[in-house]
């Protein structure tokens, strides 16, 4: 998570109010859910950031006469590689998305690499060369990084983060206080493919599926929907860790607004739908490293659908929910036969490390 | 998705709220209670509740395998990975339990060797692939889990892995059914009887609660529309004035149960004279030890386990809840102290927990009056 500077709202900012009490970090810490959230607002936040930032997925600064997004991710997913990806694929696209999600188009990274002392020479190139790979897919220069080295056993094999650099896109007007009841939920393909698939990948669970990880630069899809529908499109999230889930949750929190999901209307494949149903997983809280939310204004909203689905890789995006008035701050699922339940962010880490 | 999709139709789920709707026509109270956590799990996964008329009214009962585990066996459990050096394995269900020195999640974060397994089975396999190391299964469940304990065990024994051992905490279902019945406070009208349990011990061994307490039984699936049709079923006997036990499931569940699965945990398996259960106290011949014969494989013989008695904070009230003399929001610490990120009490840990279940429920009730109210329901 990084702050929005830029942004001034009233209703918005960082609190102050509360402390981190946690005696430890856990690995719930880094799962993305609640505790990701308390670590980042209650402790990280108030000593690094203004008072005025907003959490969201890249800031946006102020530099001379170019006003950028700014954003870093880390890497520590085990295994290295997976069906439809690798660390080094991630590390792109995690960045690149977040600056899309930010309505930023990307375009340059940094690379830095964090190795264990043993690692094979082979995998650390084929990693490298997936960077390079997915970067030039994505239309993104690296154009720089770091590398250091730990003992043996310190680190499971590598670790890589990156840093990005986006423009702003004159066509998005993201505004988190923009959003109002009646606004429309899209979501941009499947769910869950990409954490189900690094949980099947770790060969920990004696299932198979025939699965790939979902990760891939969403600016396409992203860009495509600004062309059709800018003016309406009012926020937007990739729906990694924690997953749709904990992204609706933290919207509904900064809004002040409530969320109706249509359950049923959400994508899942029947793979990811058969897994979580035998592990006891919620699909809506699988992590996803290919897909985004976007809270679209009524008026806009079939044609952002239908911009969708026309680029390829957006032939399952579908309108799942809409902006409500209340009960504030919650996300609610109805189902078709006429049930409700209050869907809650991640709690705990129900999953290993996956991004 | 077969066996999935066809349960969850919602003109079948709408017809059978309609049915259950018809049947509870009257102005008297239908108290039932849904003997497994999966129930309650699905109860408020699918939002079931909210389909039901407000007199018939669902009890979350005492199986739900995390809540029912005293915090001294954890406590007990993880002493063997700190003093012993071991590796302690458990299912995930475990990993946020609380014990006295915190939960086998914050162990670890701490640097004991704690690792999830999903099955036994994977636990036998670290220690064959460790073997200098011993590894400690810290068996939770019913007769559901316990059969996959019992071959886990068998199998030790064919491959002959040594460091290899199980610290049994199954408990069996049906002296936790008696001890509801036999409470002073016990208000039931009938019982939702647990599907995954009675695959394996099948429909008959709930006879005694139609004979002897005059009750009726459902066996019942965990899909919406099993539940909903389990539950008209229990009405249904009510209004006929029946009293039997009946089974909903028969797609899984035999009458007899599943003979092998009985077998295997006969041979590896007896009865203890007596087990705590949390927020029931202590419950006579309901959980199962490993035999004699199988000691090389048995934690408390190998290692003397200590007994840790630990009492729950006095505030929590979990064993009224579990016996449903309390509705989890009436505990004083319910959504404050306890809560399903922090949880006091086992009921708030496992997703099976009435408490974790409820959670949220208030909020959700007033969503959908809003909801309905805005034309959102669809």
């Amino acid at each position: 998570m990084t702050a929005r500077t830029l942004e001034s709202d009233a209703r918005g900012g960082i609190p102050r109010t509360a402390t981190f009490r946690d005696p430890q970090i856990e690995m719930a810490h880094g799962a993305g859910g609640k505790a990701t959230r308390r670590l980042v607002e209650t402790l990280i936040a108030p000593i690094l950031l203004d008072r005025a930032a907003q959490l969201g997925d890249a800031a946006v600064i102020d530099v001379g006469r170019q006003v950028v997004a700014m954003t870093a991710d880390a890497f520590v997913v085990q295994p290295l590689t997976f069906p439809g990806g690798s660390i080094g694929t991630l590390a792109v696209h995690g960045t690149v998305n977040d600056l899309a999600v930010s309505g930023a188009v990307p375009k340059a990274l940094l690379v830095t690499f964090v190795l264990e002392a043993g690692l094979p020479g082979d995998i650390l190139e084929a990693e490298v060369r997936a960077i390079a790979q997915a970067a030039q897919h994505a239309g993104v220069v690296i154009v720089g990084g770091d590398t250091k080295v730990v003992e043996h056993g310190k680190a499971d094999g590598m670790y890589v983060t990156t840093a990005g650099i986006g423009i702003p896109d004159p066509r998005a007007c993201l505004s988190a206080s923009a959003v109002a009841p009646g606004d429309r939920i899209l979501l941009s393909g499947p769910i869950g493919d990409h954490g189900v698939t690094v949980l099947l990948a770790r060969g920990q669970v004696a299932l198979d599926a025939e699965l790939r990880s979902d990760t891939r630069s969403v600016w396409p899809l992203v860009n495509r929907m600004l062309a059709a529908a800018g003016a309406g499109v009012r926020w937007m999230r990739d729906p990694t860790r924690g997953g749709v889930a904990t992204a609706l949750n933290e919207l509904a929190q900064d809004t002040g607004l409530a969320i109706a999901l249509y359950e049923e209307d959400v994508p899942v494949r029947e793979e990811v739908r058969g897994v979580s149903e035998i592990l006891g997983l919620d699909p809506l809280h699988i992590a996803n490293e290919g897909q985004f939310l976007a809270v679209v204004a009524p008026d806009y909203a079939d044609v952002a659908v239908a911009a969708l689905r026309a680029t390829p890789g957006g032939e399952q995006a579908a309108i799942v929910g809409e902006m409500r008035e209340q009960p504030t701050g919650t996300v609610i699922a109805c189902s078709s036969y006429g049930t409700t339940r209050v869907i809650d962010m991640l709690v705990g880490d129900p999953l290993p490390r996956i991004c | 998705m077969k066996y999935v999709d066809e349960f969850r139709d919602p003109r079948l789920i709408q017809r059978a709220a309609d049915e259950i709707r018809t049947l509870a026509a009257s102005d008297r109270q239908f108290r039932i209670m849904e003997v497994c956590g999966g129930h309650t799990h699905a109860i408020y996964r699918f939002g079931l509740d909210t389909l039901l008329p407000s007199n018939v009214e669902l009890i979350h009962g005492p199986g739900c395998p995390v809540c029912v585990l005293p915090m001294g066996r954890l406590d007990a459990g993880l002493s063997l990975a700190a003093d012993h050096g071991a590796i302690f394995t458990a299912f995930g269900d475990v990993m946020r339990v609380p014990g006295r020195g915190g939960t086998p999640l914050q162990h670890k974060a701490r640097g004991t060797d704690v690792r999830m397994v999903y099955s036994p089975l994977d636990a036998l396999e670290i220690a064959r692939q460790e073997p200098k190391r011993h590894v400690v299964f810290f068996a939770i469940g019913f007769e559901t889990t316990a059969p996959s304990t019992a071959l886990t065990i068998r199998r030790a024994q064919d491959l002959d892995v040594r460091n290899f051992s199980v610290l049994s905490n199954h408990v069996t279902i049906l002296p936790a059914i008696k001890a509801v019945l036999d409470s002073p406070d016990m208000r039931l009208d009938g019982f939702i009887g647990p599907g995954h349990v009675s695959t394996v011990i099948g429909s008959r061994p709930y006879e005694f609660i139609a004979r002897y307490y005059r009750k009726p039984v459902v066996v019942t699936g965990f899909e919406p529309l099993d539940l909903l049709q389990g539950i008209a079923m229990l009405l249904r006997q009510m209004r006929e004035g029946r009293v039997t036990v009946e089974n909903q499931y028969a797609r899984v569940v035999a009458d007899d149960g599943n003979a092998a699965a009985l077998r295997a945990l006969d041979e590896v398996f007896e009865l203890r004279t007596f087990f705590e259960w949390r927020g029931l106290g202590f419950i006579s011949q309901s959980a199962l030890k490993i035999r004699e014969r199988y000691a090389t494989w048995d934690a408390e013989r190998r290692f003397n386990v200590p007994a840790i008695e630990v009492t729950d904070p006095v505030a929590a009230q979990c064993g009224e809840v579990l016996k449903g003399a309390l509705k989890p929001h009436q505990c004083k610490l319910f959504g404050r102290e306890c809560t399903p990120e922090r949880p006091v009490g086992a009921l708030m840990v496992s997703s099976e927990g009435a408490c974790a279940a409820y959670f949220g429920r208030a909020a959700r009730q007033g969503a959908a009056a809003s909801l309905a109210a805005a034309g959102a329901s669809r």
